[in-house]
């Protein structure tokens, strides 16, 4: 008995029964499409967020000023108060540490903001003229301020787009005038919008200044609260991070029993850690998804065994004319696997529909991967053998001479 | 019908005796028992049963519910095995088969026409005619050929491609005829054929079966409880409480051809 033969008896079949056939399909179908539109928004999202922090720089670290043990009374890290680093450490760590190639002093103070009749309350963040290129973050017009400006405490401000369009409402701010704190500043350049961070902080939010001016001007501090550096590549934040780490210890003094009085924060630590989120997020939506594949599998199951029991009969008329048992139960496996086989393929076509729709109708990213396609083929393909197994033995056992006096 | 046709019994030879010592036995059964275990009762359903039928041979077996002729069906149509004796059909013991191998027995050298028809509904007549090739292998071409000629043998040219549905109960039966003829079997075993037709219809059956008989030489057994039908046979052998009670020639076999010829012409849909 030729293997071609049965699979043209199970496609025969089938096509007796198309409205039966459709609705067993419709399991699989819904539960494929369901995998790949979930995979595929879990896995968007991670390919956004990679995006967004390849964007911000995977060579990036940070340094703060940490906790300080005055007495007994600890402070928190990076606060204003907090004066265990200094722009030396800065200097020292840009200078000494090979792996290091750029790094911006940097201060934070929070005030309100000035032109004409607007004012708007924003962070003003204090850093030097390396401080683009260690963000990666373009100048939209205008220009950034310079080394000389650092050195003379400038009173020069680059803005970013929110602050712009809530100050100057479509005017030019270039070579604008603004109050910070009663004191005059001059807008020297805009820079590009960013749009949210990662934890849904507007980037755009800031008026940046030389890091001397703000410390200065505004909060009249010697020290600073952090640091932006950059390594020289993305493998070399960890080297970077442990020198840091070194060189600060040995400037701060700190005897082996002490704790650090910085931290030293690897931003491919929080891409990690976003990154590992996401995957969560992505196998727990196909695990979901799965379930539907596996309710579909058992309802497979289910019409398989009323089809035998209503097609005894037939069971009992084709073992009579002679066909075997293993004819019999290739005939039905066969049967259960075109279900789940082809509901796959629609389920596929379904998947990635929704996949396009989504990004239309949610605005949420998707990327439909080939894994999880692949996947849902091999998957429905296993649940028609799995659940199509135990009808098929059962209609290949019957006794031919029952199955032909069945009523 | 030439792949039907095997041996060309002339005409002339139609009211002879075909038991003639130069007809090669077809079906041999020596001191066949059945018996059945129900829970903790055995039933002796046939009690050492011996019988030989030759090729050309059409034997009509009767006997009332519970004489054993059911089982003895089931057992020369290798469906079910003898709990003893031997069974040897077309030269093969086949007392000792596993059931792939009766699978296969069957598909070769056993046509089934039952009571019910037993066609796939929803398929073709011509696919119901094609299943048994189906499982035997036989290439999409030539099956088709043949199931086409086994269809015009039985009169339902033309009607190939209606489904069971679509037919009368006499269509239906021919159907299920070409398909016991057309893996050109070593004798066709038909169950009660005529026991859902009315007698008209009946007796086109029988038509075909005598035919088919003594233009192609095919053995036939019938299983039937009617008299008048088992009387188109050539020998009727009689079962009572699991043995053969009578085995005798036809003296005067019925002729369903002549029988339809005389029969007044009724406003019948089932011909075409």
């Amino acid at each position: 008995m030729n293997q071609l033969m049965i699979f043209k008896i199970a496609f025969r079949a089938l096509a007796r029964n198309k409205m039966r056939s459709a609705l067993t399909m419709l399991g699989i179908i819904i539960g494929v499409g369901a995998v790949i539109a979930m995979v595929s928004i879990g896995q968007g999202a991670q390919a956004s967020v990679q995006a967004q922090i390849a964007s911000v720089g995977t060579n990036l670290l940070f340094v703060g000023a940490g906790s300080q043990n005055v007495g007994g009374v600890r402070s928190g890290t990076g606060a204003t108060s907090s004066n265990t680093l200094t722009v030396d450490d800065i200097e020292a760590i840009r200078r000494e540490i090979p792996s290091v190639a750029m790094a911006s002093p940097t201060v934070n103070a929070r005030s309100q903001m000035v032109f004409g009749n607007q004012n708007w309350n924003t962070q003003v963040q204090g850093v030097n003229e390396q401080f683009p290129q260690i963000r990666k973050w373009q100048i939209q017009s205008g220009e950034f301020f310079t080394e000389a400006d650092v050195r003379t405490a400038s009173r020069v401000l680059v803005i970013g787009a929110t602050v712009a369009e809530n100050l100057f409402s479509g005017l030019d701010p270039v070579g604008q005038s603004v109050r910070v704190r009663e004191l005059p500043f001059r807008v020297i350049g805009v820079m590009a919008r960013r749009g949210q961070d990662g934890q849904g902080r507007d980037q755009d939010d800031i008026a940046i200044a030389p890091f001397t001016t703000v410390q200065k001007k505004l909060l009249a501090i010697t020290h600073v609260q952090f640091a932006h550096v950059s390594a020289v590549s993305p493998e070399a934040t960890y080297l970077a991070q442990e020198q840091i780490t070194d060189l600060l210890r040995q400037r701060h003094k700190l005897a082996p029993n002490q704790e650090n009085d910085f931290f030293v924060r690897n931003l491919t630590d929080v891409a990690e850690a976003a990154d590992e989120t996401n995957r969560i997020m992505t196998l727990l939506l196909a695990s979901i998804a799965s379930v539907s594949l596996l309710v579909g599998g058992i309802g497979i199951m289910n019409i398989m065994l009323v089809s035998v029991t209503e097609r005894t009969r037939e069971i009992g008329i084709r073992m009579a004319i002679g066909a075997r048992s293993s004819a019999v139960r290739t005939q039905f496996l066969i049967e259960a696997v075109v279900l789940s086989l082809m509901g796959g393929v629609i389920g596929i076509a379904v998947g990635l529909t929704i996949s396009l729709l989504i990004p239309w109708l949610l605005t949420w990213p998707t990327l439909v991967s080939p894994t999880s396609i692949i996947g849902s083929v091999l998957f429905s393909a296993a649940v028609g053998i799995f659940f199509g197994y135990y009808p098929a033995r059962k209609a290949a056992s019957l006794d031919p001479i029952d199955a032909l006096r069945y009523e | 019908m030439s792949t039907v046709a095997e041996i060309d019994l002339s005409t002339e030879a139609k009211h002879a005796d075909v038991e003639t010592p130069l007809a090669r036995p077809v079906i041999q059964l020596d001191h066949i028992h059945k018996i059945y275990t129900m829970g903790d009762v055995e039933v002796h359903a046939l009690r050492g049963v011996s019988l030989t039928i030759r090729e050309g041979e059409f034997v009509a077996i009767m006997g009332a519910s519970g004489s054993g002729k059911s089982t003895m069906m089931n057992i020369i149509g290798c469906l079910d095995r003898p709990s003893r004796g031997a069974y040897i059909l077309d030269g093969q013991d086949v007392s000792e088969l596993s059931k792939d191998e009766r699978a296969d027995i069957r598909n070769r050298k056993i046509g089934f026409v039952f009571q019910g028809f037993n066609l796939l509904s929803r398929t073709s007549a011509l696919e119901n005619v094609e299943l048994p090739m189906l499982y035997a292998g036989v290439e999409g071409a030539e099956r088709r050929r043949r199931a086409l000629d086994a269809l015009a043998s039985v009169g339902l040219a033309g009607r190939e491609q209606n489904h069971p549905n679509q037919l009368s109960g006499g269509q239906q039966q021919r159907v299920a005829v070409a398909r016991a003829l057309v893996n050109q079997p070593a004798l066709i075993l038909a169950d009660e054929p005529t026991g859902n037709l009315d007698s008209r219809t009946s007796v086109e059956v029988m038509e075909i079966f005598q035919r088919l008989n003594r233009e192609h030489g095919i053995t036939l057994i019938l299983v039937t409880h009617e008299p008048d039908i088992a009387e188109y046979a050539k020998r009727i052998i009689v079962f009572k409480d699991g043995r053969i009670k009578r085995d005798e020639l036809v003296a005067d076999q019925r002729d369903a051809a002549e029988e339809l010829r005389n029969l007044p012409e009724i406003v019948d849909e089932e011909e075409d």
